[in-house]
């Protein structure tokens, strides 16, 4: 596979958009609003609960293979300032959504440790004492060191962005290389324990040094190697592996729900296996993302007349609208979790709310498309870049 | 805009909730579902001493949420309720249940004390309530893992039986406060090292769900925490006699 790649500037995908990678990112929004909200019935549904990956996974592959995409061209086009200088502006982007969310949930915060008292729970109310140094905290949060509960995904993506141009500039020029620094990178990390501290105490929950692999091997599919990929993806011995390791993710999985079934994992494999870690990017998880991807790119082609389906269309808004819907997505989780916390809701309050925040974001990025085209049309409406939006709401 | 209309449209749902809350029924009891106690694991070493003296020796090792705030809370904290519920059910052996309750204390600071205790209190059977303050301090899960397994073995090679007591189920504290990485550990390394979990995060949710408590509700008074403990004492109570085989015993001694 890495000796295929050439010296050689690696081809840019032909075509226009892939409507697969705007549908799965929206799905992987989805189910990111629907896991953070921890009382809910809903996440039962959600791909963590059948295998080792979940929709992190998804959505930082995705992430990547967008932004080779995008700002791939413009370094071909316009050369690596521009190029770079537009990646640090999305990584800034991100920065002040960040930011935005952190203050959203301070507010609900200090909302819940100003009213709520309870004796039974005077330990889990230590939690609150960030609040009486808000000088620090806040500081802390933002230099990216504290980041609460369900916020560690845009950090990491800022970080990844951060050292991208000099990561794409290497794979366009020496894919192979690139990929190598990029596993290099990864096992050094699991070697001597590379992460970024955070505060008050241990590191990032999602190691960038570690989770910058999956980015990159996006962005490596993204600037041909997907092409190269080809021939192993219609293999049918891949296939089997995929599904054979896919059923075995799925049966492990179920084993940590039902306990009785916890025998049948012998000890020498749960000894082997465990801990399966999510800072880190496990392999057991990247491989279980893998055999995902290579299972539905097989079955599901770029021209699957399904994508064109109305069924399908809210999934494939968001993924186009992926940082909007994302950060509405964190504060939806927020606001559903607080409805659910305070009036009390069960199942049936829960489903609802799962489906009311769905809906939200489907409408939400509808909006911001109707926005993005009525501004497109207007006679006074500058031109857009050339590549805009080409692969779902830039990066 | 779109998060005014967010905001409408949850606003909205504020009603139903009510309406849920109203048709939940209220059991009066706080049993457990057998399913949430059972386990193939056996308290030996607790059925040993009680077997060959008649009495049962279990130090608690915990931090806050193993006590209630106030002077008099050690006495409606759920080991002393679990004392009173092993003496009612065990009448004829004695029970002697010491808790060494420090507040704050990550599992790795709980280590310090350990051998003065397992030397002190000579028990057949520790529960180890732990992880609250680990998550609340942050301490990477890891070294949670190699806490927690440094000290469950120093507790089975000074010859007492372990149950691990995982987090509070907390569901107000829920959105700052993730404890699901740390009671996954918990449950590995009970898994691992044959030690009893009480599954009290689990336990408490499935309270919350019926009905028996709500624990969403903010009150300054102590009855619900006392109720709170109660059950859990009584939980624990019925899990030790389940584990350690001691039905049969209590048969003998009342016999």
């Amino acid at each position: 596979m890495l000796a295929s790649a050439t010296a050689a500037p690696s081809p840019l995908p032909s075509g226009g958009r892939d409507l697969r990678l705007d549908l799965f990112r929206g799905v992987a929004l989805w189910l990111i609003f629907l896991d953070h909200i921890p009382q809910n019935v809903v996440n039962w549904f959600t791909i963590r609960n059948y295998g080792f990956s979940d929709a992190t996974e998804i959505f930082i592959f995705i992430s990547g293979y967008t932004a080779a995409f995008v700002y791939g061209r413009a370094m071909r086009e316009r050369g690596i300032v521009v190029a770079s200088a537009r990646v640090l502006r999305r990584a800034w982007q991100i920065y002040v959504a960040h930011i935005f969310l952190f203050t959203i949930f301070m507010a609900e915060i200090a909302y819940v440790a100003s009213t709520f008292d309870n004796p039974l729970y005077a330990e889990e109310m230590n939690i609150l004492d960030f609040l009486k140094q808000p000088d620090v905290t806040i500081f802390q949060a933002l230099i990216l060191k504290f980041k609460p509960v369900n916020m560690d995904v845009l950090p990491l993506y800022i970080m990844l962005l951060l050292f991208f141009p000099p990561m794409l500039w290497l794979l366009i020029h020496q894919p192979a290389l690139a990929l190598a620094g990029s596993a290099l990178v990864y096992v050094l990390a699991w070697n001597l324990d590379w992460n970024l501290p955070a505060y008050p105490n241990g590191a990032w929950f999602f190691n960038p040094f570690a989770w910058q692999l999956l980015f990159v091997f996006g962005a490596w599919c993204a600037l041909g190697g997907a092409q190269r990929l080809s021939a192993a993806l219609r293999s049918h011995v891949v296939l089997a592996i995929a599904i054979a390791y896919l059923v075995f993710a799925f049966f492990v999985t179920l084993t940590w729900y039902v306990e009785p079934l916890g025998r049948f994992v012998p000890g020498w494999l749960s000894s082997w296996m465990y801990p399966i870690d999510k800072t880190n990017l496990d392999v057991l998880r990247f491989a279980h993302f893998l055999a995902l991807a290579a299972v539905t790119v097989r079955f599901i082609p770029r021209d699957w007349p399904w994508l064109k389906s109305p069924y399908l269309q809210p999934a494939i808004r968001c993924g186009q609208h992926s940082l909007e819907i994302f950060c509405l997505g964190v504060f939806l989780a927020f606001a559903g979790q607080f409805i659910i916390s305070e009036w009390s809701g069960g199942p049936v309050v829960q489903t609802l709310i799962s489906l009311a925040g769905i809906l939200i974001m489907v409408a939400t990025a509808s909006l911001i498309s109707w926005y993005k085209q009525m501004e497109g049309r207007s006679p006074a409406g500058r031109t857009k870049p050339p590549d805009a939006d080409l692969a779902g709401g830039e990066a | 805009m779109r998060f005014i209309t967010a905001l409408i449209v949850t606003i909205a749902l504020n009603c139903l909730p009510a309406w849920a809350a109203v048709a939940e029924p209220q059991p009066d009891s706080c049993d457990v579902p057998a399913s949430l106690l059972e386990s193939e694991i056996d308290l030996s070493r607790a059925t040993a001493e009680m077997k060959e003296k008649h009495r049962l020796d279990i130090s608690v090792l915990g931090t806050g949420s193993s006590a209630i705030p106030g002077p008099d809370g050690a006495h409606f904290a759920y080991p002393a309720q679990l004392e009173d519920a092993l003496k009612r059910q065990l009448s004829g052996s004695e029970i002697k249940v010491t808790a060494h309750i420090q507040p704050k204390q990550t599992t790795a600071n709980m280590l310090g004390s350990l051998e003065k205790i397992l030397a002190d209190d000579k028990p057949s059977l520790v529960i180890w309530q732990a992880g609250t303050a680990d998550a609340i301090n942050a301490v990477e899960t890891e070294d949670f893992r190699a806490s927690l397994e440094g000290g469950v073995d120093k507790m089975q090679t000074a010859g007492a039986d372990v149950i691990l007591m995982n987090m509070q189920y907390s569901p107000r504290t829920a959105a700052m406060l993730d404890v699901s990485a740390y009671a996954d550990v918990m449950r590995h390394v009970a898994q691992q090292q044959n030690a009893l979990l009480f599954d009290r995060l689990a336990i408490m949710q499935y309270w919350n769900d019926i009905g028996t408590f709500d624990l969403y509700a903010a009150t300054k008074k102590y009855d619900m925490a006392r109720r709170v403990h109660d059950c859990i004492g009584r939980a624990l109570a019925s899990q030790i006699i389940n584990a350690a085989h001691l039905d049969a015993l209590r048969m003998q001694t009342t016999r």
